[in-house]
């Protein structure tokens, strides 16, 4: 069987390629190694809905979308062992349709979205493990499945997901590193819808979010989130893979660590755990980008690191990159070339749109952070320090607590403090608007 | 109460393979040059475990919830982990 292009991965990039290719009029087959679109995917998840919109228009009109809580209150906490400052942001303006993000949960959410590339003319055939690229006088012409078959197309779009077996087969990628990637691990833990909206001041229907830094992550680049889904919390952990290494901590550990603490402890009191589940989280960013395309080939979503970790944004990402890369084929197809030079387009199209700009506004800020050394225990730390000798009323009188709160500063060292600053003024540069 | 990762693991539907996805390549290096074992101790799966009467890595395919850290988290990449055939493995319901 013959088709125009070949969509491998049946995620947020492979159905959103998917989509525009069989919206267009192309023969897609998209090949799934799952038994069914999502089985093999985790995500935490918050979904940003405006690259959604472009794939499919007012997808929230339609009543089967399988969308949990639109957010209308995300939260920082900041924490050590005993006690935490938080800040967050709530608005009735994330109440009106299109909402700015939902949290979904992904096994859902991609059946969902599968179903509507199938309406859209696109084949999904799920059980099927692409092995490796098919060539033809050395040029990609299709691909190999675990049980021996080929399937060929003049175009191949590698969706496969972070540690893209098939870049590697073709070529564009080596083994990831461990410094290229997080590990994260997740639960999903029941709770009572009504419980849930008291629980996080939340009205009928709506949903928050939480992130944590701090002491949480045991000195681990990376942070907890919580998350309101209907009627499930997400509880999860993203650190870099090479800390877990250093640490020998298993994320199921962590995960029990963080559930007594605190903070998280009153939050999940009395739920239930329904699931369990890990993932890689590409983390390189640009800096492990891989080349994009070669003849016949084009990558995108996680198999490309298209993941920027600073703005809690991968899916919506991946669904850019899909649906640039099958507007790339469709291009390529009207002139009938598929050669590198022509689907060097997709390239073009990503750099003009949102997200190649933002992968490079943050590529170097994880390696900012990893190098101050004690930097994630000593803020959280000092912010806590600092809110307990504002709100402690103990006898003394006040005019101490200035001379208090710069001792406590000081013990990080002038040159560390001045260090220090700089990052933050460079961060707060890239991250803060 | 703690959950251990066994409970944890419990809780997922798996279609097991007839065959393992993952081998160890060189079992003497785990033996003889790896002392952290960093497999056995971070897989969030626990499919690695260290067996000291017969130095080996005893390798629990079944439990795999494909997620790849090991392949980069062994100092040697001694640990080969390729996808399970299609439909077999981990079955997320939630994700």
């Amino acid at each position: 069987m013959n088709f125009d292009c070949i969509v491998v991965g049946a995620g947020p990039a492979g159905i959103s390629a998917a989509i525009t290719l069989a919206k267009a009029g192309l023969s897609v087959v998209v090949l799934e190694r799952g038994a069914y679109p999502g089985a093999k995917n985790v995500q935490g998840a918050v979904l940003y809905t405006h690259q959604l919109a472009e794939v499919l228009p007012e997808f929230w009109k339609d009543p089967q979308a399988a969308l949990e809580r639109p957010i209308t209150e995300q939260r920082t906490v900041i924490a050590t062992e005993d006690s935490w400052v938080s800040v967050g942001y709530k608005s009735e303006k994330y109440l009106k349709e299109p909402h700015n993000c939902y949290t979904i949960i992904r096994v859902r959410f991609d059946q969902w979205f599968s179903k509507k590339a199938e309406e859209a003319g696109a084949e999904i055939y799920t059980g099927v493990t692409v092995r490796d690229v098919a060539r033809k006088d050395g040029k990609i012409c299709g691909v190999k499945t675990g049980d021996g078959d080929e399937l060929l197309a003049p175009c191949v779009i590698a969706c496969d997901g972070v540690n893209s077996i098939l870049a590697q087969k073709a070529g564009l990628i080596d083994e990831l590193k461990p410094s290229e990637v997080a590990l994260g691990a997740k639960e999903i833990l029941s709770l009572p819808a009504g419980v849930i909206e008291d629980r996080f001041n939340l009205e009928k229907g709506e949903g928050a979010t939480t992130e944590m830094f701090g002491a949480l992550t045991q000195g681990m680049l990376g942070y907890v989130f919580l998350y309101t889904n209907k009627d499930t919390l997400s509880l999860g952990v993203g650190c870099k893979l090479t800390d877990y290494q250093k640490k020998g901590l298993r994320p199921s550990e962590h995960l029990e660590a963080i559930k007594q603490h605190p903070f998280v402890r009153r939050l999940i009191a009395g739920s239930k755990t329904l699931e369990y589940s890990a993932h890689l989280i590409p983390e390189g960013g640009m800096r492990s980008m891989p080349p994009l395309y070669t003849d016949g080939f084009l990558i995108a979503g996680d198999a490309a690191q298209m993941v920027n970790p600073a703005f809690r944004e991968g899916s919506n990402m991946a669904m850019t990159a899909g649906k640039l890369a099958a507007e790339t084929v469709i291009e390529a197809k009207k002139a009938g070339d598929f050669s590198a030079a022509k689907l060097s387009a997709y390239e073009d199209k990503l750099k003009e749109s949102y997200l190649w700009p933002d992968l490079e506004e943050v590529q170097d800020v994880e390696a900012w952070v990893e190098a101050r050394s004690g930097f994630l225990d000593f803020y959280p730390k000092l912010a806590c320090d600092l809110a307990h000798l504002r709100f402690t009323v103990d006898g003394q009188p006040k005019k101490g607590h200035l001379g208090k709160a710069f001792s406590m500063i000081q013990k990080r060292g002038a040159v560390d403090l001045a260090k220090d600053a700089w990052m933050m003024l460079k961060l707060g540069k890239r991250l803060a608007i | 109460m703690k959950e251990t990762v066994e409970a944890k693991l419990g809780l997922l539907t798996y279609k097991k393979g007839p065959e393992t996805h993952i081998s160890i390549g060189d079992p003497n290096i785990c033996a003889s040059q790896c002392p952290d074992k960093p497999c056995a101790t971070v897989c969030p799966a626990k499919v690695y475990e260290w067996e000291e009467h017969s130095k080996k890595i005893l390798v629990a395919y079944e439990n795999c919830i494909e997620c790849g850290a090991c392949r980069m988290i062994c100092p040697f990449q001694n640990i080969k982990c390729d996808w399970p055939n299609g439909g077999f493995g981990v079955q997320y319901q939630y994700g």
